[in-house]
């Protein structure tokens, strides 16, 4: 299902809709996030190579890994030089963020590069995304993909309401067709990831396989499952849809040799069913086996239609039938209640209880209270 | 007994770590100091490598000491050129009268040229290896200005990517609570590559293993790499 998420990514916005977004959250319990979002930097570009998707370029904000990293990671994604160079245009604000590095010779080697040396002047930086995105074409319809690398930098040089500004005002541009961005829950409080949940149509957070509570301390115990977590983790994702239903799914993300491959596990409402369902000592749902020998038991006082027609009552009961069993008559203004008749035809000595349903609806033995809609 | 220094190869590798950012945390415990020694003098011993070394828990005479009796004269190094050794003092001078950033901003810019000055001379380009002893002193040096460490820290880190260097850098874990908002720590291991943790051992002290040291290995790098394991810290 991250299919889902790059296809809402690579069909970017529709008419008169903000462009949708993704934030990648991993904390360092499972610091795979980058992983995935390489996966969908490649997996972007190759759709924007081939025209399939709206956009028409990728601009890319790196905050964390620098520039050259970038330009590795897609030639080793098998993409050539004049592919990159068309769809792609990249913001270092990786090598010079704050302007310590006094020396100037080192910008201009590449046309793909744009260096930022203050990254503190986000109204700067959001003119500086615009600029790269319009020299993807100069017309009006043609939008390109934004990625920033890591919010959590940002966020370290800008305050979050200027972040968040940044980010609403790129979702709402005519140039842009959608964006994505990684950030580390685990640098910020909840109420700060929150907030860019809020402007996101799309959360992926990445979660560890197994629960290490004291990795923080030092004592990994198990180092196993430390190594297993570096190599997968949990990939659940919150899609907001525009009619406002929100749609769960987790993945399994596996980390190979230069690629990542998700794989589904155990539909997420199963595990939410086994997670809600409270720990107690008796069980609370049948077995399909158990509700197969319940419905086998036969039940002492139900008639088991031995020659004669299994009757249900159904609240109107024929003249001819009530004449039959005068009980009925005296009692069938209750509904629900339970009818005992002496059936006194030709069994009259013995004595024998008749037990009608009130509908197949209900359960043989069911506890529920017959009198429950009673109002007195 | 084991070589520790053969388990710390096998832990990060036979070679010192070349373009990566490795974190090592120690704690009052079980100091994570020789770890650091040990580096140096495998970064020193290779042929066309340098280090920049910003010490600002010891002066040079403490390492000489101790490098000297593994084997290794950083006096003789630093003639050569080989060892660019930066004190507490180089910091103080650049903070002296001006703001904090401009005091962490001038001793980036002296890392530079001195990378810089070893990368030119070098015409097969060797690595160059950035030390800091230790990261919470530095800290304390920037008045607890967290920000404009983790800046410096970057700023470091940028050297790994345009000219493989590698920066090494020793911390003390326990000095940041992890119940504290979060703070210098959790960025400094979401930076780093490798992080080695020294720790004593869970089970208490024993007579001739003093603790363990933990390999994280988080590389986003496409060469193999070994994985996060567990070694006892023979001392």
């Amino acid at each position: 299902m991250a299919e889902a998420v790059l296809r809402s990514l690579r069909d970017g916005c529709l008419e008169g809709e903000h462009a949708p977004a993704l934030s990648l959250q991993d904390s360092l319990l499972s610091p795979l996030a980058s992983h995935a979002l390489h996966h969908f930097l490649t997996s972007l570009l190759s759709l924007v190579a081939n025209g399939k998707s709206q956009s028409r370029g990728i601009v890319l904000v790196a905050f964390d890994r620098s520039p050259s990293f970038y330009l590795d990671l897609f030639k080793r994604a098998g993409f050539d030089t004049s592919t990159v160079d068309k769809g792609t245009r990249i913001l270092d604000c990786y090598t010079d963020p704050v302007g310590w590095n006094d020396a100037v010779h080192q910008s201009g080697q590449n046309s793909l590069i744009t260096l930022v040396k203050n990254v503190k002047d986000v109204d700067k930086l959001l003119c500086s995304i615009v600029d790269l995105a319009k020299e993807f074409g100069g017309e009006e319809k043609e939008r390109v993909v934004v990625a920033i690398d890591s919010v959590s930098h940002m966020l370290r040089h800008a305050p979050l309401s200027s972040v968040l500004r940044l980010l609403s005002n790129l979702r709402c541009h005519e140039k842009i067709s959608s964006l994505f961005w990684l950030i580390h829950t685990d640098l910020h409080e909840p109420k700060v990831v929150g907030s860019f949940e809020y402007i996101s149509t799309m959360v992926a957070s990445l979660e560890p396989i197994v629960q290490l509570p004291d990795y923080a301390n030092g004592n990994s115990g198990n180092i196993t499952s430390l190594e297993e977590n570096y190599s997968k983790a949990k990939f659940n994702v919150r899609l907001k849809r525009r009619n406002g239903r929100v749609k769960l799914f987790c993945e399994e993300l596996l980390i190979e040799q230069d690629s990542v491959k998700f794989s589904s596990v155990p539909s997420i409402s199963s595990v939410v069913t086994q997670n809600l369902i409270p720990k107690v000592q008796f069980n609370l749902q049948l077995s399909d086996k158990e509700r197969m020998d319940r419905a086998n038991v036969v039940l002492p006082f139900e008639h088991q239609g031995d020659g004669r027609n299994i009757e249900i009552y159904d609240g109107r009961r024929s003249l001819g039938e009530s004449e039959k069993d005068p009980s009925s008559t005296k009692t069938g203004g209750l509904s629900g209640q339970n009818k005992l008749s002496n059936n006194n035809n030709n069994q009259s000595e013995r004595g024998e209880i008749h037990y009608i349903r009130d509908s197949d609806d209900e359960q043989a033995d069911s506890d529920e209270d017959p009198d429950d809609d009673l109002d007195i | 007994m084991a070589e520790p220094g053969d388990l710390l190869a096998e832990a990060i590798g036979h070679s010192p770590p070349v373009g990566r950012v490795v974190l090592i945390g120690d704690c009052v415990e079980i100091s994570g100091a020789f770890l650091l020694h040990l580096l140096l003098k495998r970064c020193l011993s290779l042929d066309s490598s340098s280090v920049v070394f910003i010490a600002l828990s010891h002066p040079f005479s403490h390492y000489d000491r101790i490098l000297r009796k593994m084997g290794c004269n950083l006096s003789v190094q630093r003639k050569n050129e080989k060892l660019h050794f930066l004190g507490l003092q180089d910091f103080s001078a650049g903070c002296k009268g001006n703001s904090i950033d401009h005091g962490f901003c001038k001793l980036y810019n002296e890392i530079r040229k001195a990378v810089e000055a070893a990368r030119s001379k070098e015409i097969k380009a060797g690595c160059v290896f950035i030390m800091i002893d230790d990261l919470s002193l530095l800290e304390i040096a920037g008045d607890g200005s967290d920000n404009d460490v983790l800046d410096f820290v970057h700023y470091c880190a940028t050297f790994t990517s345009k000219m493989d260097c590698s920066l090494i850098i020793l911390n003390h874990d326990d000095v940041y609570s992890s119940e504290e908002a979060p703070g210098l720590l959790t960025h400094l291991q979401h930076i780093s590559d490798i992080e080695i943790k020294a720790a004593p051992l869970n089970t208490g002290l024993a007579a001739d293993v003093h603790g363990q040291f933990l390999s994280l290995n988080s590389e986003i790098h496409s060469e193999p790499v070994n994985g996060n394991t567990l070694y006892p810290l023979l001392l």
